[in-house]
């Protein structure tokens, strides 16, 4: 085992030690360990995150389906089909806008450790989304009686594939936020522990979002 | 000597943890590695049934209308005593693609591997929602048993092929399937689901859950080629998702998206669909591509050559592949200028796919070249990939594509690339079994795998390159049909009797695998003489992974450093140099 003083040897070494790091490519000191440290996003809103991005690829093939057919179309709404309730979902637009706001507002009380503010913004973040899907439910209903069905053409067919889908979000939001709410008022939630408001957030924010846009493309244009 | 050394530094303590009962280790794991051992299984089971429908089709196609051998149990009218109908022929390859694309590559190289290696390779000890992991393969699992439904449903199973293509697939009528092509769709509806959970599951981990000092670019390329995987499937599949929704609601609820007499647009049904295929064609290449990666340059004791440009070469493929769609519609009907634009966006690919081959060859050159079983089928999936991806350039430009859509040419070239799959996919489960399972595999045994595998896949698939410039459609039923097709069905012969031989073949696959998880040799830690960090932990690894979480001093492929005297260099072996220490002052 005799060697030249200059021949390195390979030893084990506590961590405290000094350590020499190769330079045979990919090299340096390790960075900052990763596990013990906080990461930039949590594993929870990072998952929350990477959901709505699929979310909204679902969404654009939809959004893509319909501009394919809007822009093949000559008349759009094509003749003898009802015309969409332009004003009143537009009212229900700012409804669910309002929501978007009092879900903002619901997280800053929860940051700020405000329980009283945080279940009273998430009970009214709740009561307008159940206003939206109310409005929508009756604007649905009405609409079939006009004769606006999925299978009276390709407009009727779009029109509720793409609310209807997002309806379906709204639905999901609401629930969703329904658990948040009895979480709160059981006290779950303190500034520092809120990851299940803030993910609910996100999703309320998407689906809020969302709707200006489909409401642009659907109703407007 | 060192080796004793790296064997004392992780023969610490070993992991603590409590004894599961039955179901919970076997049936209802939240553990990584579990869950990645019921993928394969998963997956081997529907390779089985995938390769069984693939050889009754060359039985068809060699002798048309003739009784199958040992088929005569099928009832009517999916069988009349043995010989298969029409319809069941479109059965046949519409579901044999479905289950190799969606149940068999897709859990075997993404659930199976990307489970068992994540969390492994990268330091975690486990994936970031080991719930959420187990819900997916369930999910997974559900979704097979629905595709498998469809064959006993009234009318059978869908026969509008894998691309179910619209307005055939868009109504009953004009298959004649009324709930094989629903289950088709919800099949698939659900997998989508399983996918969702998997891929959030994949990049949360590798973005949070790394261990100390493993930065992105000390990564091995498996690992790598596994992220942008779990990227293209999270945003690709919603999309066909979508589609289907769409093809669900004419089917069942009559709107008409993709009927023409209801003003709707078959042709949507085509770019929906391939905007969603063509990422997901690199779903079930990227980690065999990374697989290799690893696998060559661990048996040539060399670096991976341009680990940043293998790196990047996947990132830029995972671009480049939402806009070239269009590449599978040159014939649709579809604007032509709109094809030669597809056309060359298509050509581009060519660049990062070449950038990678020319590595591996970088890399074998003048290694140690140790022809082990991995390293034999790693090898096999480059020489394959070649044939296959060059073979795509005649197909991505319009002018040779609209002589050859929709024969057997094409045909020849996806089976190069994506059944040219087996080939890592075999390297890897020879390669990381020792890890999986504690025990080796037989290596004769396995290098005859590979010599009559590649042998057989070779002489089933290249004919068909012939075949297809002949004029040979594919999904026809009977060639003999056609006087044009009489002086090639030879070659139709030949190719049968090879593919049987191919699926004979793996017959010593299966005897070695399951004589293997009984009786084969129990394994050492590091087998291999490997770098990255699964080969730290013990063989099977417990629950929990690592004895002590390592700490990654270096990246993955510090083979032959003249920084030790081994000529290989672990991720997580610390390095001080005696000479230097007491030297400096
Ligand atoms: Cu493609």
């Amino acid at each position: 085992m005799a060697r030249g003083t200059t021949v390195r040897k390979i030893i084990e070494v506590q961590a405290s030690e000094e350590l020499k790091i190769p330079s045979f490519d990919g090299g340096g000191p390790p960075s900052s360990p990763i596990a013990s440290a906080e990461p930039t996003v949590s594993n929870a809103r990072l998952a929350v995150l990477m959901f709505l991005a699929a979310e909204a690829m679902f969404f654009a093939g939809l959004i893509g389906a319909f501009i394919v057919f809007r822009l093949s179309s000559s008349a759009w709404p094509p003749p003898f089909q009802p015309r969409l309730p332009v004003t009143v979902t537009g009212v229900n637009t700012v409804i669910l806008l309002l929501s978007g706001l009092t879900m903002q507002l619901a997280l800053r009380a929860v940051r700020a450790g405000k329980s009283e503010g945080l279940i009273w913004h998430l009970l009214a973040t709740v009561l307008l989304g159940g206003i939206f899907l109310g409005i929508q439910g009756y604007e649905w209903v009405r609409l079939i009686q006009y004769g606006l069905t999925v299978w009276s053409g390709i407009y009727g067919a779009t029109f509720y594939t793409l609310v209807g889908c997002h309806g379906l979000h709204v639905l999901g939001a609401v629930l969703w936020l329904t658990v948040v709410l009895i979480q709160a008022r059981q006290g779950r939630f303190t500034a520092e522990r809120c990851t299940g408001v803030e993910t609910c957030s996100m999703y309320w924010t998407f689906v809020v979002g969302l709707w200006p846009i489909l409401y642009g493309l659907v109703y407007l244009y | 000597m060192s080796d004793s050394v790296a064997v004392v530094a992780t023969h610490a303590v070993p992991a603590h943890h409590e004894e599961l009962g039955f179901w919970r280790t076997y049936v209802f794991s939240t553990d990584h590695k579990m869950i990645g051992r019921q993928f394969l299984f998963l997956g081997f089971f529907m390779l089985v049934l995938g390769g069984l429908m693939a050889m009754m089709i060359r039985w068809e196609l060699a002798w048309p209308e003739t009784a199958v051998p040992g088929l005569r149990w099928l009832p009517e009218p999916y069988a009349y005593e043995g010989i298969i109908p029409p319809q069941t022929y479109n059965m046949l390859f519409t579901i044999h693609a479905t289950l190799m694309i969606f149940f068999v590559v897709m859990p075997i190289m993404v659930g199976c591997f990307g489970n068992f290696l994540i969390p492994l390779m990268i330091g975690a000890r486990d994936m970031a929602f080991p719930t959420l992991n187990m819900l997916s393969f369930w999910v997974g699992l559900l979704a097979g048993l629905v595709m498998l439904a469809g064959f006993f449903v009234p009318g059978g199973h869908a026969a509008a092929g894998w691309t179910a293509y619209a307005p055939l697939s868009a109504k009953a009528a004009y298959t004649g399937v009324n709930w094989g092509q629903n289950l088709w769709i919800i099949s698939l509806l659900i997998l989508g689901v399983s996918s969702l959970m998997g891929s959030i599951n994949y990049i949360t981990t590798i973005v949070n859950m790394r261990a100390p000092g493993m930065s992105y670019f000390r990564m091995p390329l498996i690992i790598w080629s596994l992220f942008i995987t779990a990227v293209l499937l999270l945003l690709a599949l919603p999309v066909l998702t979508a589609a289907l929704a769409m093809l669900l609601f004419d089917r069942a609820l009559g709107t008409s998206f993709f009927l023409p007499e209801g003003g709707g647009e078959p042709l949507l049904w085509q770019h929906l669909f391939w905007f969603f295929g063509h990422p997901e064609v690199y779903v079930l290449v990227l980690p065999a591509m990374g697989v290799t990666s690893d696998i060559l340059s661990t048996f040539s004791r060399k670096p991976v050559f341009g680990y940043h440009a293998m790196a990047f070469s996947m990132i830029a493929i995972a671009f480049l592949s939402w806009i070239v769609w269009g590449h599978h519609m040159f014939v649709s009907g579809m604007n032509p200028l709109m094809g030669t634009a597809f056309m060359m966006s298509t050509m581009v690919i060519a660049i990062p796919s070449a950038i990678k081959t020319f590595n591996w060859l970088g890399t074998l050159w003048r290694g140690s070249i140790r022809f082990t079983s991995p390293m034999l089928f790693a090898l096999g999936f480059v020489s394959n990939f070649l044939i296959g991806g060059l073979s795509g350039i005649f197909m991505a430009s319009t002018p040779v594509d609209i002589f050859i859509h929709d024969t057997y040419y094409i045909v020849a070239h996806f089976h190069y690339v994506v059944a040219g799959i087996i080939f890592a996919l075999f390297a890897s489960v020879y390669y990381w079994f020792p890890k999986m399972f504690g025990r080796m595999m037989n290596e004769p045994l396995a290098k005859i795998h590979f010599v009559l595998t590649y042998i057989f896949f070779n002489a089933t698939f290249f004919p068909m390159h012939i075949l297809g410039v002949g004029g040979h459609m594919r999904r026809i039923y009977n060639p003999t049909q056609y006087d044009f097709l009489h002086p090639l069905q030879p070659i139709n012969v030949f190719i049968t009797v090879s593919a049987l031989l191919l699926g004979l073949s793996q017959i010593t696959f299966v005897t070695n695998f399951f004589w293997s998880l009984f009786g084969g040799k129990k394994a050492e830690r590091n087998p291999w003489k490997a770098n990255t960090l699964e080969w730290a932990a013990p063989s099977p690894p417990p629950h929990g992974n690592f004895d002590a979480l390592p700490v990654v001093y270096r990246g993955p492929y510090e083979y032959s450093s003249p920084e030790v005297e081994d000529d290989y260099l672990p991720q997580n072996r610390p390095l001080i140099t005696q000479s230097s220490a007491p030297r400096t002052h």
